[in-house]
């Protein structure tokens, strides 16, 4: 119990950070009309794809012999740039398409 | 040495601040497309700043050449299957990349799992040397087991959004069939409890271990104690890959027995499901923008799934507990059944070119088929020859929210013609005849009249108020719900069986011959 406490006393600031990116997460999307349903779950889709970042460190701190971390950094690398590429450009093409129309 | 990593501050936060402004433009159709950009601008300037300014310990990130080849080969596979993929497949793509992202949170926690158990307590114990010698109370196996929970979380969640994604996508471009079995829900019930036992076991055992360890080596020197806090938490690894693999199984178990229909839910739930992996990646390396960044995918995901429920009408709990077939197979047999009837290909093309209004409902058959320029093409034709055609899109038609609307407008359907659920049932009365193309559930009058049906509730377009309506289907099989539709067996419906492509080709030919 009191490593809970002490951990959170020790992150107090993310710990603040989240939960009003919680709030702040609600009220962006509050109100979005059902056409945009599928592009804004494509691009928050790819937002989460910030993930890569961690990949990146993992790799990059990676020692030379040590093959786990290298192997499995460099798989989480691709996953994660896949994630990140293909989800803006996926996005960008179904929002090309709602542009057209006007 | 300090101006990079305060170079790097600025730049999350321009990132975390591109993603707040990112979500925010993509909710409204006019900013919508620039949200996008200025969301990718900010993650490319959150990467390059990682790449070449994140230092640890004052030493900076090497093997320079894995990440930009890892860079490489994820860009050009990102770029290449978005852009080739058709519009149809684009829910499964989507599903795909979220996959891809939960199984990078995944393999990050493996290896910050291993670096922690051979001699990642190292830092630890500096900065707590650091930190009682600046007088402050700090308690470094508190930080052990803090870290631990981190890459657990990080661990569990992203795993059961990779397996779950990998799922979808099979049951969206139809690899994988529907699968549940008896007791399903409490066997998944139970496999998530197990997960969840195991995950404080090994934060209680870890942090009773690392305790005990420390304090009898402390006294002796540091290489002495990362040795002996490496054994002790090595002999807990076996259980951190048994729950590796029970949250992939959860995963698998829990999308496995959920219907197609409500696929989309169901990936953007798992969507903010690695919202949420990633921001444990932003605990672990203490990093602002993977955690904004994740924290408004969780909560705004989350949102936007309980919305999508909304416009189906359907609690999430229903959509995750109540699963689809299950229970339309008991509600099935209180059926309609009885005669329906077929119309000639040119008898249609009469009833259509003859009358006065005409409401296009098109639906996933459409989409599968391919035939939304074809039907463009007969709108046109029939708009040249007098007739007011429109298109009524239900907000769920398709197999994603909006599905129609892209479709469409990549026909280029002028977007004055497509008309909301709203609108087009309130027109529907003064419609003449109205044309069915492969939707199912959307039109079936059990929503509104038959209490036990499972779509029962769901708004539907109500084309039965039309003078005439015209169905066309590949065969009489029910739809993705799995329930019939007595909308097909009513005097003013006429069956018109085919392929959407090839229906509606032969039907601009017989239009343009009378």
């Amino acid at each position: 119990m009191t490593a809970v406490l002490d951990f959170l006393q020790l992150h107090i600031e993310m710990v603040y950070v989240v939960i009003l990116s919680i709030f702040l997460g609600i009220e962006v999307i509050g109100r979005v009309p059902s056409v945009l349903h599928t592009p804004l779950m494509s691009g928050a889709n790819a937002i989460h794809g910030v993930v890569i970042i961690g990949a990146i460190i993992v790799m990059g701190k990676a020692e030379p012999d040590n093959y786990l971390a290298l192997v499995l950094g460099f798989l989480a690398v691709i996953l994660g740039t896949l994630n990140v590429v293909g989800g803006f450009v996926v996005t960008d093409r179904m929002l090309e398409m709602f542009k057209k129309k006007k | 040495m300090g101006s990079a990593s305060s170079i790097l501050a600025i730049a999350y936060l321009i990132g975390s601040v591109t993603f707040i402004v990112g979500l925010k433009m993509l909710s409204n159709p006019a900013t919508a497309r620039k949200g996008n950009l200025i969301a990718a601008a900010g993650m490319f300037l959150a990467i390059a700043g990682t790449i070449f300014l994140y230092e640890e310990n004052g030493r900076k990130l090497g093997n320079y050449g894995w990440i930009f080849a890892g860079l490489a080969i994820g860009s050009v596979v990102g770029v290449l299957a978005a852009k080739k993929v058709k519009m149809t497949a684009m829910p499964e793509m989507v599903s795909m990349f979220n996959g891809m992202g939960g199984a990078c949170a995944m393999l990050i926690s493996i290896v910050e799992f291993n670096h922690l158990v051979h001699g990642g307590a190292e830092v630890n114990i500096v900065a707590g040397f650091k930190a009682i010698m600046a007088g402050a109370e700090y308690n470094a196996f508190t930080n052990v087991t803090g870290k631990l929970l981190v890459i657990l979380l990080g661990l569990i969640i992203g795993s059961v959004s990779f397996a779950g994604s990998v799922i979808a996508w099979g049951k969206l471009n139809g690899k994988i069939k529907d699968f549940a079995f008896k007791g399903q829900h409490i066997v998944n019930l139970a496999v998530l409890g197990v997960i969840l036992v195991l995950m404080v076991w090994l934060l209680v055992s870890a942090h009773h271990t690392s305790t005990s360890d420390y304090s009898i080596d402390l006294q002796i020197n540091d290489a002495g104690l990362q040795l002996t806090s490496g054994g002790a938490l090595a002999g807990l690894s076996a259980f951190f890959y048994i729950i590796l693999i029970l949250s992939i199984a959860y995963g698998v178990l829990f999308v496995m027995p959920i219907g197609g229909a409500d696929m989309p839910v169901v990936i953007s739930l798992l969507n903010s499901f690695t919202g949420v992996a990633a921001a444990c990646g932003g605990f672990l390396y203490n990093n602002p923008v993977m955690l904004t960044g994740g924290i408004l995918v969780g909560s705004a995901g989350t949102i936007l799934t309980i919305l999508m429920c909304k416009a189906m009408n359907r609690s999430l709990k229903n959509v995750l507990i109540g699963s689809f077939g299950a229970s339309a197979k008991s509600g099935g047999g209180t059926a309609v059944q009885g005669n329906y009837k077929e119309i000639s290909l040119s008898d249609a093309a009469v009833v259509l070119r003859y009358a006065g209004k005409v409401m296009i409902v098109p639906g996933y058959g459409l989409a599968v088929a391919q035939a939304q320029h074809v039907c463009h093409e007969l709108e046109k034709l029939l708009e040249d020859r007098g007739v007011e055609v429109n298109y009524a899109i239900h907000p769920v038609a398709g197999r994603m929210p909006g599905h129609m609307n892209v479709l469409l407008a990549e026909a280029d359907v002028p977007y004055e013609k497509l008309e909301e659920m709203e609108q087009a049932n309130a027109a529907m009365p003064t419609t003449d005849a109205v044309l069915v193309l492969g939707a199912n559930d959307v039109v079936n009058p059990a929503a509104k009249n038959d209490p036990s049906s499972p779509i029962y509730g769901m708004p539907i377009l109500e084309v039965e108020l039309a003078k005439m309506v015209i169905v066309n289907k590949r065969s009489m099989k029910p739809g993705y719900a799995g329930i019939e539709n007595e909308l097909f067996f009513q005097p003013k419906t006429s069956m018109l069986f085919g392929d959407a492509k090839t229906v509606l080709q032969q039907l601009v030919a017989e239009v343009k011959a009378l």
